[in-house]
Formats: structure tokens, C-alpha cells, sequence
């Protein structure tokens, strides 16, 4: 971490140099965009000072908003020239920090990339800027019977740019997959400011699949203008069970039980007794309030094909202890089922002033020893954790409780937060599943992947950015940052080679 | 994995003198795809002992294998717990490994419904050209912990590093098959299939060629069932069906038998690359349209300037597959951005470039 300015003359004179940054950099935007698009008096910057992960904030040296590629080309050019970092943002839903400004850096907001520039039925596919909503490319396709199919619980705000950068997942990527898997074609610009295309409109592209890395890349590699994405077909018809289970255990059995039974089901998330209060009281879904764990698990297809699948569901549900189920009659229905879980993050925070939302993955089989984990590391940190999971691939998002006015809870719940993800790495899993490791999960990093694997990302980024200009600082930690950190990487199996370099 | 195992400790062995030699390797594990992409070059690195199946956990869907592993070994690992490789990765024999499948990234006729190889990859675990084991990704569905470099092997034909194992998602095989043939011109069949598609059909597979389109469906019995019904045509019976699919995966009969013929006398296997809209591309020779329009394999003594710049106006590449002539270039050319990021990650992963050189792109 950056060291703070020790005395009062020094401050003084790094906010002089920072002010002088500032005009020079102001200047030079000035030929590039009008007036209105650059944002540079502290009161005008604010609002960009944090992304959803509020408890990092920084204010960037300024905020460019452009209205068009060629503008994204010139400031690309500019901050090239004059070495300013920049840091692309979309909506700043992100979770992890990731649009986080650079004190000395550029923030450049994609917000007015908002239109949906072609939407063909024919090939269902839909061309679209990156700020255009995740939620309002599906609305578009609706009238064709189609949909765009990951839905990430922030889909009502969160952009698509947004989803490239971190590839998000939703609810439903069990099934129907992630943003890579959904994602024909990303156009935008290198660091330089030249226009550049990953992936195309067939299948695959030549050469290397690039689109695989810069999915999930969280704008460290290239800075995304416009997105293709596939849309499928609505299912005819879409139903959910919500199943309550008196022990945790029994509702993770219940999952690897479907599964073996050959199901993947369109939707399968669980929340555990904490969550299911927090949400009754904000939905009032008629969750089971005495239940250790509810299950929701979809299925969607032809009416004949959900008809067969949610009774093969029931059974495997009932075998593996579920002692309450109730299968969703109509759409309203179902929706309401699904309202809690898609709610649990604004529940949360109407039962605490603040909460900090984990990410890692799991194997399956081990929820219920993470759970256990977590609940052993509530009493150590003295907080309190709700947990929803994306039991079907795994993904667990504890949610801590605390009140960042007072910093020993946000110290504690920053350590509870970075022992669950360890835990995590430990039980074979990783960090981040979907919200990405931004700033906020960089020395988990180092506890999850060895020196010279981290040394292999940098120089992987460096293949696109050789100055390291775009959203710098973020994702892969230096390995002195690791050094102090003191946590060697403990990946199971792997054991760390002897031959290897120590910093 | 353990560093200090024998067999990966000769890979290490050999993969450093190599490096400090700067002399070429070319990886190899069955060598069943030698004839893909420009001739390997360099002493052969065997991966064939390099083999084995460490973990498979059916409730997981997941299984990580070794590269030396024979595929129809895993295919078989996966088939006894009902589940399978859902992009239906092809055998160009029996030797296929699942190193060379990774590698080579190619998918067989499901990939427009189920996805490529690329989409299953969960981990890998690769030798860089410092001849140091490095892991990428890991063996959950969703995990965004650093760059995706495991997906980025899948197709790199082995030129980033040696591909030492990798994890992938597996699937259940589906309750029901069914296969059904119609007859169709080749813009008749584009159409048809691209207006299937926007409806919830179980459409797995399609395959047009000559004036025959055939279709597999699969899924939930009842869907397969009802969807049978609504598309109509005439239904292939079960096992001519199966061998149909396999020889088609394996470009083993029919057309591509006809292809290697014309092989011999001058002519090149394309695939070409394109939006599954694309009408009929206008280049002579025989083609065969798979993944619902948007792959289109072409038999043609056509120059390769052509067939690349009627792939290009559609929107997409070719890849002169097979041909005795490479000298025009396997992959549509890079250029620009692209191409620099090519060379500069080639040498980020083999600073020697001592992997498969020249097999992607010449330089590289």
C-alpha cells in the first residue's frame, strides 16, 4: 500500500504537484472532448469516488465522459502519451472495487454508450454499446420470444461492459452459462487508442481466443465500446420449487443428489436461515422462517419436459430430507419465490448499516463444512454473517453485517471477510466467482496463485498494456504486496517448488 | 501435482535445456492432428506418458485429466457415470489425447447448441517456456481469480506452453436422441435452421449436405418427443443415426472420405468460419454446413485469397484445414492490434519460443 505523505509540507506539496497534474491533464482532454464532458472540481467528482463496493473510495484526477468511439480513441491517445492511468467504468455496480479511480488517474465513464445498435431475430444475436443495461438488452429481444440469458441479481442497473469486465454470471448460469459463454464479439480500444475487435460474429476468430481473456479481464486489457451477445429462446415455460431442510447438511446433499440424479435444473440457490429472515421481512415471500436452509430449484422447458423434470426434482428433494415443498402454480408465483433471493443484498442492508458481500467458489460437497467455518469465524470476529449460495456451481456469497462508522468492525470484518476466502482456496475453490478482485480481494490473490503465477499475469497484461496504463493496481497483487502481506499460497496439492525465486 | 514426480520432473528437464538451447519442441501426444496447422517442428516432446485421470466427482461435473490421457479413455471415465464431453470433441484416431483436444480447440457437431472446448475448460495446468508449473483457474464453475488462461490454451496449438492437465465441466448425456432428415437446398437448409433456432427446440447437431439436411434432437424425452412432431421429416433409425453423427465428429466418412480424395489431387479442405445467417457462399467446390449455418466446410481448388475474402465480407475467417499447399497460411492473417498482442503474449508465456514455432502463425 502507498505510504501517507509524513509531514505537513510534503502533503502540501503533493497536492501542488497532484493540482498541477490535473491542469495539464484537463488541457490535453480539452482538444479531445467538449467542455461539458470533462468533469474535474472535487464537487463534480464525488459522485465517481466508489464503485458498489463502498468502503474503498478515491477520487480520480478527473472524469471524462465521452460520447462517441472516436472521443474514446483520443482520450485513449492523450493518456497514452502523457502516461495517466485510466479506468474505465460503467455503471459502478461492480463489488469488488474494480472502477475504483487512480488518485493520479483518468476515470472514463462509459455511461452515455447506451444505445442497442442492432438486434437481428434472424441470427439472435443483439449488437449493443457496453453501457447499455444487462436487464434492458432481454427487454428488447422479448418481443421476438428471445432473451439475453446471464442475469446477474444487479441486472436492473448493472451494464453489459460492466458484465464483460468481470464475467458475471446470475442465477441461471448453471444451465445457460456465464458471460463468456453468452458473448460472440467485444470491440473497443488498446491502451494506444486503437480500435480493436475480440472475437467475431461466427463461432470463433482466428488465432488465439482472445475474447476468453478479455471476458472476465476487468478492463485491465482493453477498454470495451460495443458487445454481440447471443440471445436465446425463451423457455414456453418456467417453474421453481422452494424447499425447506431442517439441516444444512441435508440441503447440500440435496444438491449433489439432483445433480447425480442427471438434472441440471434452469436454477438451483440457496439461502440460509439469517438470509431467509432478512428477506421475509423486506418481500414477504412466505419463506419458511424456522428452516436451517431453503432451496429454490427451476425448471424450464416445454410443459411436458418441466411437468417430468420438476417430479423427478421432488423426489430427489424428499429423499434428501426436505421437509417442506411447494412447487411455484402460476408466474406471479414463481417470481415471488425468486423475489427474496434476488433481494438479498438490499435486505441486508436494511438489517445492518453495512455489509460486505463475499464471492468465493467451492466444491459443492464442501458448503457444509464452509458453513461451519463461517460460523466458528462469527464468534472469532465478534459479527454476524448471512449467507446466500449459488448452490448449483458453487458459489457462496456471504454476506458480513457490520457498521463502518466504527473502523475495528470494518478491520474485523475485512480479516473475517479474507479467512473466508483462504478457507475457501483451502477447501479446493477460489477467491472471487463472479464479482472479481478489483482491489478489494488482491491479497487473497496472493494466498491462491504462486510468485511466478502471478509473474506470468503480469506479463500477460503487459502483452496489451506494456506501460501498465489501464485500471492499474487492480487484480493481480506485486509480490511485495504478497511479501507483507505474509501468507504464502496454499493451493492444495500444488506444493510451492523449492527452485522458485522468494521475492 | 507434485514437482518432484518423475515423469513431469523429465518434462521440466526437458522443456529447460530447450529453453537454454533455444531449440525447438514440438509437443505431441497422439499425433493424430500433425496435419493440423503449419508441420511441427523441432524434436517431438512426448506427452503420451504423461497420462491418468487424478480426479473425476460426477455430483461435481467436474473432471481433471492429464495430458497424455486418451481421450476415448475419458470419454469412457464419463460414459460409466452417464455424463460426457458435451461439445463432442472429434477422434481423428484412436490415439486422440485430451492434451491435443485442448490444444487443437475443436469441437464437433453439437458446438452451436452445447459450446466449444473452450466453454468447459475450468483449469489447466501448464509448463512455460522457463520450465516452471504454473495453474490457472481450478475446478469450479465460476471463478474469476485473475486472468482466464486456462481458456486461452484451449486452441493455442500448443505454442504458450505444455498443457500438463486440465479440469473441464462435464454434463449428463441426455435421456433422449433423435435424428430426422429432410430434404433441402443449402440456402433452403440455412433458413430453416436459423428459424428453428429462435424457437425452444432441442436441436443439438445439423449437418446439410448434397440436398439433405439432417438434424438431431436431444434433451428431455418429452421435449425430444414433442419437438419431433413439430419439425416433421423422416426419422433415421437410432444406430444408423449414431454412426452418421461419430463419422461426421471424426471426418471419417462421407463427405470428408470424398474430401481426402480430392485431397490428393490438388484441391484444400476449408473450414469457413461464418454468422449462421451467411447465405450460400459463392466459391466453387462441394461444401457441407454444419452448426446451424455457421460452420461451412468447402472442398475447393479456389485460391485461398478468395475463399478468405468471402469469409471475411461475411463476418467471419477460414482455415485451410487440409490442404497438401500450406504456403498460404493455415489461419487468416492477423493484423494490427491483434497481431502484436499475438507476439507479445508469445513471448510473455515462451520467452525462447521454443513451443510448437510457426504452427499458429509464422513468428510465433
Amino acid at each position: 500500500m502507498k505510504a501517507p505523505p509524513r509531514s505537513e509540507s510534503e502533503r502540501l506539496a503533493a497536492a501542488e504537484q497532484r493540482s498541477r497534474r490535473r491542469a495539464q491533464v484537463v488541457a490535453a482532454l480539452s482538444a479531445d472532448v467538449p467542455a461539458h464532458a470533462l468533469l474535474w472540481q472535487p464537487e463534480d467528482t464525488i459522485p465517481y469516488e466508489c464503485d458498489g463496493l463502498t468502503a474503498y473510495r478515491q477520487q480520480p484526477l478527473v472524469v471524462v465522459l465521452p460520447e462517441t468511439e472516436a472521443q474514446v480513441a483520443a482520450i485513449l491517445r492523450t493518456c497514452h502519451r502523457l502516461e495517466v492511468p485510466v479506468v474505465a467504468r460503467g455503471a459502478g455496480t461492480g463489488l469488488s472495487g474494480g472502477a475504483l479511480p487512480h488518485e493520479q488517474g483518468v476515470t472514463l465513464s462509459l455511461a452515455k454508450f447506451n444505445r442497442i445498435l442492432d438486434l437481428d431475430p434472424f441470427a439472435r444475436t443483439a449488437r449493443v454499446q457496453c453501457g447499455v443495461r444487462n436487464l434492458a438488452i432481454s427487454e428488447a429481444a422479448a418481443p421476438h420470444r428471445l432473451y439475453y440469458a446471464p442475469d446477474p441479481s444487479s441486472q436492473i442497473a448493472c451494464t453489459i461492459g460492466g458484465n464483460v469486465a468481470e464475467n458475471s454470471g446470475g442465477v441461471h448460469c448453471l444451465k445457460y452459462g456465464l458471460t463468456i459463454h453468452n458473448v460472440l464479439k467485444a470491440r473497443g480500444f488498446t491502451v494506444e487508442g486503437e480500435p480493436v475487435e475480440f472475437g467475431s460474429a461466427a463461432l470463433d476468430s482466428a488465432g488465439l481466443d482472445l475474447l476468453a481473456l478479455i471476458v472476465g479481464s476487468e478492463g485491465m486489457l482493453a477498454v470495451i465500446t460495443e458487445v454481440t451477445v447471443k440471445l436465446i429462446p425463451m423457455p414456453q415455460l418456467a417453474r421453481c420449487i422452494m424447499a425447506s431442510f431442517a439441516d444444512i447438511r441435508h440441503a447440500g446433499d440435496a444438491v449433489a443428489n439432483v445433480i447425480a440424479a442427471g438434472i441440471i435444473p434452469a436454477g438451483l440457490e440457496m439461502m440460509d436461515k439469517p438470509m431467509t429472515a432478512a428477506v421475509e421481512a423486506f418481500v414477504h415471500a412466505g419463506y419458511d422462517l424456522d428452516a436451517a436452509a431453503i432451496l429454490l430449484c427451476e425448471s424450464d422447458g416445454t410443459p411436458e419436459e418441466v411437468e417430468e423434470e420438476i417430479g423427478r426434482m421432488v423426489d430427489v428433494l424428499r429423499a434428501s430430507g426436505a421437509h417442506g415443498i411447494q412447487v411455484s402454480e402460476d408466474e406471479p408465483q414463481r417470481l415471488k419465490f425468486w423475489s427474496g433471493r434476488k433481494n438479498a443484498f438490499p435486505a441486508s442492508g436494511r438489517i445492518s448499516p453495512d455489509y460486505m458481500c463475499m464471492d468465493s467458489t467451492i466444491p459443492r460437497k464442501r458448503l457444509a463444512d464452509i458453513l461451519i467455518a463461517i460460523a466458528q469465524m462469527e464468534t472469532k470476529y465478534g459479527l454476524r454473517c448471512a449467507n446466500v449460495f449459488h448452490a448449483g456451481d458453487g458459489n457462496l456469497h456471504p454476506l458480513i453485517l457490520f457498521d463502518a462508522n466504527d473502523p475495528d468492525q470494518l478491520d474485523r470484518c475485512e480479516r473475517f471477510g479474507a479467512e473466508i476466502l483462504e478457507e475457501s482456496v483451502r477447501l479446493g475453490g477460489t477467491v472471487t466467482g463472479e464479482h472479481g478482485v478489483g482491489v478489494e480481494k488482491l491479497s487473497s490473490m496472493c494466498v491462491q496463485f504462486s510468485p511466478a503465477e502471478l509473474e506470468q499475469m503480469r506479463g500477460l497484461k503487459r502483452a496489451f498494456d506494456a506501460k501498465e496504463l489501464l485500471n492499474p493496481g487492480k487484480v493481480v497483487p506485486t509480490l511485495q504486496r504478497c511479501a507483507e502481506y505474509g501468507k504464502m499460497h496454499v493451493r492444495r496439492g500444488l506444493l510451492p517448488f523449492a527452485n522458485l525465486p522468494r521475492f | 501435482m507434485n514437482a518432484q514426480e518423475p515423469a513431469l520432473q523429465r518434462l521440466i528437464d526437458h522443456v529447460r535445456t530447450a529453453a537454454h538451447a533455444r531449440a525447438p519442441l514440438a509437443i505431441r501426444g497422439g499425433g493424430t492432428k500433425d496435419f493440423y496447422g503449419q508441420a511441427p517442428l523441432g524434436e517431438p516432446l512426448d506427452m503420451t506418458p504423461f497420462a491418468g485421470i487424478p480426479s473425476y466427482e460426477p455430483t461435481e461435473l467436474v473432471v481433471t485429466a492429464r495430458a497424455g490421457t486418451p481421450l476415448d479413455e475419458l470419454e469412457a471415465a464419463l460414459a460409466q457415470k452417464g455424463q460426457c464431453l458435451p461439445f463432442e470433441p472429434p477422434h481423428f484416431g484412436a490415439r486422440t489425447t485430451v492434451g491435443g483436444m485442448v490444444a487443437a480447440g475443436l469441437s464437433g457437431p453439437a458446438r452451436a447448441a452445447a459450446g466449444a472446448v473452450r466453454d468447459y475448460v475450468l483449469g489447466a495446468t501448464l509448463l512455460d517456456g522457463r520450465g516452471e508449473v504454473l495453474s490457472f483457474g481450478g475446478q469450479v464453475m465460476k471463478n474469476v481469480a485473475g486472468y482466464d488462461v486456462s481458456r486461452l490454451l484451449a486452441g493455442s496449438l500448443g505454442t504458450l506452453g505444455v498443457i500438463l492437465e486440465v479440469s473441464l465441466k462435464v454434463l449428463p448425456v441426455a435421456p433422449a436422441t433423435a435424428t430426422v432428415r429432410f430434404a433441402a437446398d443449402a440456402a433452403g437448409a440455412i433458413r430453416m435452421l436459423n428459424e428453428w433456432g429462435a424457437r425452444p427446440l432441442p436441436i443439438h447437431a445439423s449437418a446439410w449436405s448434397g440436398d439433405t439436411l439432417t438434424v438431431r434432437l436431444s434433451g428431455a424425452r418429452a421435449a425430444v418427443e414433442a419437438a419431433g412432431v413439430a419439425l416433421g421429416g423422416e426419422v433415421v433409425e437410432p444406430a444408423a443415426a449414431a454412426s452418421f453423427w461419430r463419422a461426421l465428429r471424426d471426418q471419417s466418412g462421407g463427405f470428408f472420405a470424398e474430401a481426402r480424395d480430392a485431397l490428393a489431387s490438388g484441391a484444400a479442405l476449408w473450414r469457413v468460419a461464418v454468422p449462421s445467417t451467411t447465405p450460400p457462399l459463392a466459391l466453387a467446390g462441394t461444401s457441407l454446413v454444419e452448426w446451424g449455418g455457421a460452420q461451412r466446410w468447402l472442398v475447393s481448388r479456389a485460391p485461398a485469397q478468395e475463399v478468405r475474402g468471402a469469409a471475411a465480407r461475411a463476418g467471419g475467417h477460414a482455415t485451410l484445414f487440409r490442404a497438401e499447399d500450406k504456403s498460404a497460411g493455415v489461419f487468416t492473417p492477423l493484423a494490427g492490434p491483434l497481431e502484436r498482442i499475438h507476439r507479445q503474449l508469445k513471448a510473455s508465456f515462451d520467452p525462447q519460443g521454443i513451443f510448437n514455432p510457426g504452427r499458429l502463425y509464422p513468428g510465433l
